[in-house]
């Protein structure tokens, strides 16, 4: 492969989408009203329309005969380099739209920012995907804001929520070496410069909501070289059944 | 070179016409604005369509479909999945607007207008079937990724709004 660094990258932004788009598809069927069902199916799917395009890229970058099927499907757990805030379970719908919400601000800044990179595949996907993720930040936010400043019970639900997810933000300004070499040459975002508008944001939201800025300093992070907590085994079980039971099965 | 217009041989065009969404029948492919190029090099029709929304389903649907009614017409063709520049509601004609209201979907408003909507629960959408502005959003995500769930407080009818994409 001539260009491991853009490689990687790419699945950098790409599994993100894809295990955060599998934990919303598991709402299909399930979620707590029709309208929230949609909702977490219809972004679910947004997800995936975006990790497509990543990965069609991914494997014309890869050349190595895989298709974007295959780097979906086939990758084994440690080499899934997602964030750890994208695998946390559907603990209930608080920790669903906390999870979502924290990823939202993020991907928002980020996809903005990937608009303008040297690289005009990704520009693309970016500039298509942002009129997506705009809408699911409203989605998120406005959850958040309901819920938080909603009754006792579901202010403290989604105070739990934020607080357990909290530990995961502070990877999400972590830089891996394929992050700097792409940075470097103009195409990747130097995400250690969106973590001030992100916390500006999500605590303004957060005080809009009613709801505590969570205090802890401490931050679990692993997700990004592949080091991933103890739900991400379940979720690719799940993910990946079908290939694992009928390999190179299609539709 | 990025640009929003669109190069279609005109030869293709009533071809191209008879080509629908599969989720909103009423709607040509042309209409719709999702055909950006379609152009005759070599007896080969070379066709780029563009996604209403990154996972829209009927892509693959609507490439196929093309390939056949060209097929049918006397043509081989080539269809590639564009990009740039990203497909906006600009796009819909003003005949595919009427064809989405004759369907009993709401057409979309401008950018501030939907947000308005959507954001700040004005009642601004025409309900499909009575006419009235007196409709609520039930929720900003509907039956499809391109819709909006609302319904009218006049004729209780529930109906779909096609949401602003800029």
């Amino acid at each position: 492969m001539n260009n491991t660094n853009l490689y990687h990258y790419i699945l950098g932004i790409a599994d993100n989408s894809l295990i955060l788009g599998q934990r919303m598809g598991e709402l299909c069927g399930h979620g707590p009203s029709l309208e929230t069902d949609i909702a977490c199916t219809n972004i679910s799917l947004d997800l995936f329309g975006q990790v497509r395009s990543y990965y069609q890229y991914a494997a014309k970058i890869a050349n190595d005969g895989r298709t974007e099927d295959d780097i979906a499907m086939l990758r084994k757990e440690r080499e899934y380099v997602n964030v750890l805030l994208a695998e946390q379970p559907n603990t209930d719908f608080a920790y669903t739209m906390a999870r979502h919400f924290l990823f939202d601000v993020y991907h928002f800044l980020f996809l903005t920012e990937l608009q303008k990179s040297k690289d005009l595949t990704l520009a693309a996907i970016a500039t298509k995907s942002l009129k997506e993720v705009s809408y699911h930040q409203r989605f998120s936010t406005d959850w958040i804001k309901r819920l938080g400043d909603g009754t006792e019970e579901s202010h403290q639900r989604m105070q739990n929520a934020i607080n357990d997810l909290w530990t995961y933000t502070d990877e999400l300004f972590h830089q891996t070496d394929a992050d700097k070499a792409m940075v470097a040459e103009g195409i990747g975002v130097d995400v250690t410069r969106l973590k001030a508008a992100y916390y500006d944001k999500v605590n303004a939201i957060l005080e809009e909501a009613t709801l505590s800025i969570p205090e802890s300093k401490y931050f679990q992070k692993g997700g990004k070289k592949g080091i991933h907590t103890e739900h991400m085994g379940y979720l690719l079980t799940e993910l990946q059944y079908m290939q694992r039971t009928y390999p190179n099965m299609e539709w | 070179m990025i640009t929003s217009q669109q190069h279609i041989d005109p030869k293709l065009i009533a071809i191209l016409e008879t080509v629908s969404d599969p989720e909103i029948p009423v709607l040509s492919i042309m209409d719709m604005g999702v055909v950006r190029t379609a152009i005759i090099e070599d007896e080969v029709v070379k066709v780029q369509i563009t996604p209403t929304y990154s996972g829209c389903p009927a892509m693959d649907v609507i490439g196929d479909d093309i390939k056949k009614a060209l097929q049918d017409a006397g043509y081989k063709s080539e269809v590639e999945l564009i990009l740039t520049p990203a497909w906006t509601t600009d796009w819909i004609t003003p005949r595919g607007r009427k064809a989405l209201e004759d369907y009993g979907i709401a057409a979309p408003l401008g950018p501030e207008a939907d947000k308005d909507v959507l954001l700040h629960g004005k009642r601004l959408v025409k309900c499909p079937q009575c006419g009235s502005i007196n409709t609520k959003m039930v929720s900003q995500f509907g039956s499809t990724a391109c819709k909006a769930q609302f319904q009218c407080e006049d004729c209780l009818e529930p109906f779909d709004y096609f949401k602003c994409l800029k």
